[in-house]
């Protein structure tokens, strides 16, 4: 089932009553004059990964963007808790610091900064506003190493300006190394498998499947069944018109792929 | 007309003014309203920017070097020269002429400072002859006080096979020009003119450039970042004359400035004046703010905006800086940049 810290056993009628890690009630949000998320409701335990598939447009990116804190992105209703703490209320880097991580569909160049210096000074940033002692030269060098490794990055590479001049997988696969080496608590992949070949996906999801742990969560958000495959989801949701129409377990899916999603969208509208 | 001239007879007409094109934003007429007396004698400071890199050194202490108004510099072998302008003086004036030769064959290194105190009217004509087969690199850091006026105006004129390396890097002034023109034969010669400036407060720095390419197959290459903040005033003039018969030239100018406050301002004026039907000219020049979408990528990877940001404007200048090839002259310089931004925050 899970790990028992994260759940609480009502004996007495036979529930078992899951705690949360990300907590989200009736979230409404726009971006300018539009409304996106209309009423999303959801609940992820630490220690599951949670699939978000739906239709373009359905309010997928803006979900992202609304728990990790971009500008232009307005809740008009609604919340979401991390671990029980409003996290709506926090900056953006104030979250990353919490522990919460996004995985972009379009990762940005970053001209002139080489990209282990900017990860390098982003997880010290991390470190100080959890008041830990920021991460020596010598261990941070090592944990590259070894992370690029893993996932078959060049070295080399990372002295090069972060993403400049990067392929598409190679953009993704340094998202998946940001990520291992800021070790966050709560992880959110958007679209993570646009634009990767076979080979790159399969690279991608190891590094992310080796990330799994009783207390981490992961909404992977998706277009397409493909990445579930490779990356095997405890619960599937179906978001269409800015909100949750159907739920299920991972055959959910595979009917997905098979019929589409057109009875989501009436079922929305 | 020019401020030099001005100092020289004491009359104001001669001031450049903003009717006059080339000066339209940095004017001098409508700000001195009285050539000052002459600044006393100066003992310098030890040192400056530079010292740690060794090499000669002549220094200007209020307009004077070694008690005269001008000083002249032959390099040999492989040289480098610390060329120190220093003042300190309140409402005076004081102008120095510096003449340097770099003959055949030889590797000029120049570190070029302007160090200053209080509130003055300086004037600096500097030439360079560079022989055939010579390299001279010129590496100049403006710190200057705000309520200084510095004019320092350059002529380079280089010989076929000569190849000519130039940074400017200044935080400004009450009014500064910096200015640099290049008599450009082609025939193998090559041109670098890059500048930074960082300003802030109500500091102004115009840095103009002119190129005339003379002759064939010469090659110039132009880069300028600009940082402005509050109600600073920055000003970029980049002119390249490619003459009829300088055919196979290749000239590139880019102009990239960021402004950071709304009452910040920056003018820019790139002009590619070509005569000749076979060349290879562009310019590029754009003027905006910090790319908003990669602070959010920054702040969603644990940085707070500040850092961010800070960290995104010093990239934006580094590329200039990084085009040093004097590994010492680069660290000063990169050092120099971070505590000019660290100030500008």
């Amino acid at each position: 089932m899970g790990p028992r810290d994260s759940r609480e056993d009502d004996g007495e009628f036979g529930i078992i009553r899951v705690k949360s890690m990300l907590s989200i009630t009736n979230l409404h949000a726009t971006v300018g004059e539009k409304q996106i998320l209309n009423g999303l409701t959801l609940e992820v335990p630490a220690g599951e990964v949670h699939a978000i598939m739906g239709p373009n447009g359905a309010g997928k990116s803006t979900l992202s963007y609304v728990l990790t804190g971009r500008p232009g992105y307005t809740v008009t209703e609604g919340s979401a808790t991390l671990n029980g703490e409003d996290l709506l209320a926090l900056e953006a880097n104030e979250r990353a610091a919490k522990g919460v991580f996004l995985s972009f569909q379009y990762p940005l160049e970053i001209p002139g900064v080489p990209a282990l210096t900017f990860i390098r000074t982003a997880l010290n940033a991390q470190r100080k506003a959890r008041g830990e002692a920021e991460i020596a030269a010598p261990a941070f060098l090592k944990k590259a190493r070894e992370t690029a490794a893993a996932l078959k990055i060049d070295f080399e590479m990372l002295k090069r300006a972060l993403n400049v001049g990067f392929s598409g997988g190679e953009k993704k696969r340094m998202e998946i190394f940001q990520m291992a080496m800021l070790e966050p608590r709560f992880l959110i992949l958007d679209e993570t498998d646009s634009g990767l070949d076979i080979d790159a996906l399969r690279i991608v999801s190891e590094g992310v499947n080796a990330m799994r742990s009783p207390d981490r969560g992961m909404l992977v958000i998706t277009h397409y069944q493909r990445l579930l495959d490779y990356i095997k989801p405890d619960r599937v949701h179906v978001l269409s018109a800015g909100r949750i129409v159907a739920s299920g377990g991972p055959e959910l899916a595979l009917q997905l792929e098979a019929e589409g999603y057109d009875k989501y969208a009436q079922v929305a509208a | 007309m020019s401020l030099a001239t001005a100092l020289k007879t004491g009359d104001l007409a001669q001031l450049p003014s903003r009717r006059d094109e080339d000066w339209r934003w940095t004017d001098l007429r409508g700000l001195i309203r009285a050539i000052p007396s002459a600044s006393g004698p100066l003992t310098p400071t030890p040192g400056g920017p530079f010292a740690a890199l060794g090499g000669e050194e002549i220094v200007f202490a209020n307009g004077l070097s070694g008690g005269r108004e001008g000083a002249l510099f032959t390099a040999e072998g492989d040289a480098t020269l610390r060329l120190r302008f220093c003042s300190d003086a309140r409402g005076t004036r004081h102008a120095s002429t510096m003449v340097i030769n770099a003959p055949g064959g030889e590797r000029l290194t120049l570190l070029e400072s302007y160090e200053g105190r209080g509130d003055y009217l300086a004037d600096v004509d500097l030439s360079i002859e560079v022989e055939s087969g010579s390299h001279v690199t010129r590496i100049v850091l403006v710190d200057e006080p705000a309520e200084s006026v510095l004019v320092s105006t350059s002529h380079v004129r280089l010989q076929p096979g000569a190849s000519f390396d130039q940074i400017v890097l200044s935080s400004g002034g009450r009014r500064q020009r910096i200015e640099t023109r290049v008599a450009h034969p082609g025939q193998g010669a090559s041109v670098r003119l890059d500048s930074v400036y960082i300003l802030a407060d109500q500091r102004h720095a115009d840095l103009t450039t002119v190129v005339t390419h003379a002759g064939r197959d010469g090659t110039t290459s132009q880069l300028t970042k600009g940082v402005v903040r509050d109600q600073a005033r920055g000003v970029f003039q980049g002119r390249i004359v490619v003459e009829k018969g300088a055919d196979g030239t290749e000239a590139r100018m880019g102009h990239h400035a960021l402004i950071l406050s709304d009452r910040a301002e920056v003018d820019a004026k790139p002009e590619l004046l070509i005569f000749a039907d076979d060349v290879q000219c562009a310019h590029g020049n754009t003027i905006g703010a910090l790319d908003e979408a990669a602070i959010f990528y920054a702040r969603q990877r644990g940085m707070p905006e500040s850092v961010a940001r800070a960290m995104l404007t010093e990239a934006f200048v580094g590329e200039v800086v990084d085009r040093i090839e004097h590994e010492g002259a680069r660290d000063i310089a990169r050092a120099w940049v971070s505590a000019q931004l660290g100030t500008a925050k």
